[in-house]
């Protein structure tokens, strides 16, 4: 009989410092989030040293609070799993040495998760993974489409040539005059509108899944100054809708393409953005057209959590892929498969 | 069974003290990533004394100055392994580290760590009692040495970026100023862990590094905000 797994996870990648409990890799025990979007606010974006700095402070209280919330004690657990990368070095290392301290402590195995491989793993805490899958994860750093053909084997078959597509949202939140983070607000205001500025979509070359979104910022840049030259009082509303809806439309066709090329069973969607209204609704109704399962998993496993990381943790303990004391955070870390 | 660990600055020192005694040091300064090598040397350490983590009943750590990212490393590995082994965590200041090196010196003990742009994490501590006689701070070098001479007492001077401001201090104190040796330049685990018994026992969850400096994006929103940018 196979006996349970309760798998730790941790992940300080950027500013939610984050410890959970899941159980065989697919049931959240606990999952606790201590956020710092408040002390990053008054900067308008995340200042790396100052996360590093919240992470220090929370890290110890949110492992207490996802154990005790789980009920269970250290021994009781099958590994420890840890967000290796990529993300911000010096937010990394605090998750990734509070990790090897507590395997050590408790003579646990420790496993190091890609972060993107976390959020499509966080998928797996709703329903289980039907192979060949196309994942969409789209946030604040990563715009990625990526197929697996069974679990642990990503191949990247698009992503952003510039900027993220939350990193765009950011941007033209700011030219806005929206706070910081400025991705819900231009999906409420794009909701607001009725109408919408016409902004173009970028395509790339022929059959490309790769993104790019910088030249659609500089198009909303361009267009806000122009009004602004022209004394004219931009609409907030349109403007968003605009933006949102050539964001929405290369996502959605290049996603859909891709499903169609790869011949998936299961199209799912993670990461920030993907909470995005708009982009939700426009991908499910899309795949709903092809009769294609689309899963979006509920917004707290969208953004950053450690239960994401705890379920591709878990795979990975499975298969015996554990690390050492000389673990080390890594920045740039690529996506590479475990098979 | 007590550890200590010092990675508050490029040299990396870990520690094991028992009953007063110590049982093994490891110290060096070959300017590794500590991310890399702080828990290897901790468990490198432990086997080598047949140590296991349940025997362990204090942990202590350099809670900084020093580099922002090296102080969280050990002091992130100490909060967890205390708080993990349910045993207390004391923190030191890592300018007084350094100063034991030279306790018992009849004078002022000056410990430096370079901190870039004519700037240095320092502090004076009395020689013979190790007491602290002007606080840790980061500072213009050159201010502080101002300071340091109205005392009018012979200065050991410790820490590993010493040379670099050699010829500052030789400038602004000439006799008064004395020189740590080489091998009294380094931190130590082991003097940390002996400093660290005259220490209050920290709450592990808050127990947070000594930065003893603002960071930049901060220092930058004071600027604007008191209207000195312009
Ligand atoms: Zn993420």
């Amino acid at each position: 009989m196979n006996e349970d797994k309760y798998v730790l996870g941790l992940e300080t990648s950027c500013d939610e410092t984050a410890a959970s409990v899941v159980k065989n890799g697919t049931e959240i025990i606990s999952n606790v989030v201590a956020s710092q979007i408040e002390s990053h606010k008054r900067f308008g974006g995340v200042v790396p040293e100052i996360a590093s700095r919240h992470h220090v402070e929370q890290i110890t209280i949110v492992i207490e609070e996802a154990l005790q919330q789980a009920n269970l004690a250290p021994s009781e657990l099958s590994a420890v799993a840890v967000t290796e990368g990529p993300g911000l070095v010096g937010a990394l290392l605090v998750g990734v040495n509070a990790a090897k301290a507590f395997a050590f402590a408790h003579s646990l195995p420790l496993v190091g998760v890609h972060h993107i491989a976390g959020h499509i793993y966080a998928n797996r805490l709703e329903q289980e993974m039907e192979f060949p899958l196309l994942a969409l994860v789209i946030s604040g750093g990563h715009t990625e489409l990526i197929v697996m053909k069974e679990h642990g084997d990503f191949t990247v078959i698009g992503e952003t040539r510039d900027d993220a597509a939350g990193e765009a949202y950011d941007k033209v939140a700011r030219t806005l005059n929206l706070p910081y983070p400025g991705g819900p607000h231009i999906d409420r205001l794009a909701h607001e509108s009725t109408t919408a500025v016409d902004f173009p979509r970028v395509w790339l070359e022929e059959g490309s899944y790769d993104f790019s979104f910088s030249g659609l910022k500089s198009s909303v840049l361009n267009y806000m100054h122009n009004m602004k030259q022209r004394g004219e009082t931009p609409v907030p509303q349109a403007v968003a809708a605009g933006f949102q809806n050539s964001v929405v439309e290369v996502v959605t066709e290049k996603t859909l393409r891709a499903a169609r090329e790869f011949g998936v069973k299961q199209v799912i969607a993670a990461g920030g953005v993907a909470a995005n209204k708009g982009l939700r609704k426009s991908l499910t109704e899309v795949f709903e057209k092809e009769g294609l399962p689309f899963y979006i998993p509920p917004l707290p496993l969208c953004t950053d959590n450690a239960a994401m990381i705890a379920a591709a943790g878990t795979v990975m303990y499975e298969k015996g892929l554990t690390g050492n004391m000389a673990m080390n955070g890594h920045p740039g870390m690529p996506l590479s498969s475990w098979i | 069974m007590i550890l200590g660990i010092d990675t508050s600055n490029s040299p990396l020192s870990v520690a094991l003290v028992n009953n007063n005694t110590v049982l093994i040091e490891e110290t060096h300064n070959l300017k590794i990533n500590h991310s890399l090598t702080a828990m290897p040397a901790v468990e490198e350490i432990m086997k080598k004394a047949k140590v296991v983590p349940g025997d362990l009943t204090r942990i202590v750590a350099a809670e900084g100055p020093g580099s922002y990212t090296g102080v969280r490393i050990g002091l992130t590995i100490a909060k967890t392994l205390a708080w993990s082994l349910k045993i207390p965590l004391v923190t030191v200041s890592s300018l007084k580290v350094l100063t034991a090196n030279a306790l018992g010196f009849n004078g002022l003990i000056c410990p430096v760590m370079d901190a870039r742009r004519g700037t240095v994490f320092t502090a004076l501590y009395d020689g013979d009692t190790l007491e602290v006689v002007v606080p840790d701070q980061h500072s213009d070098f050159k201010n502080f040495l101002e300071q340091v001479r109205t005392y009018e007492r012979p200065v050991l001077f410790t820490g590993i970026d010493l040379e670099i401001h050699r010829p500052l201090i030789e400038e602004m104190l000439g006799g008064m100023a004395r020189f740590a040796s080489m091998q009294n330049r380094l931190p130590r685990a082991s003097n940390l862990i002996a400093l660290a018994a005259d220490e209050q026992e920290q709450d592990v969850h808050h127990a947070v590094p000594e930065y003893r400096r603002i960071t930049e994006a901060e220092a930058n929103l004071v600027k604007t905000d008191t209207g000195t940018s312009r």
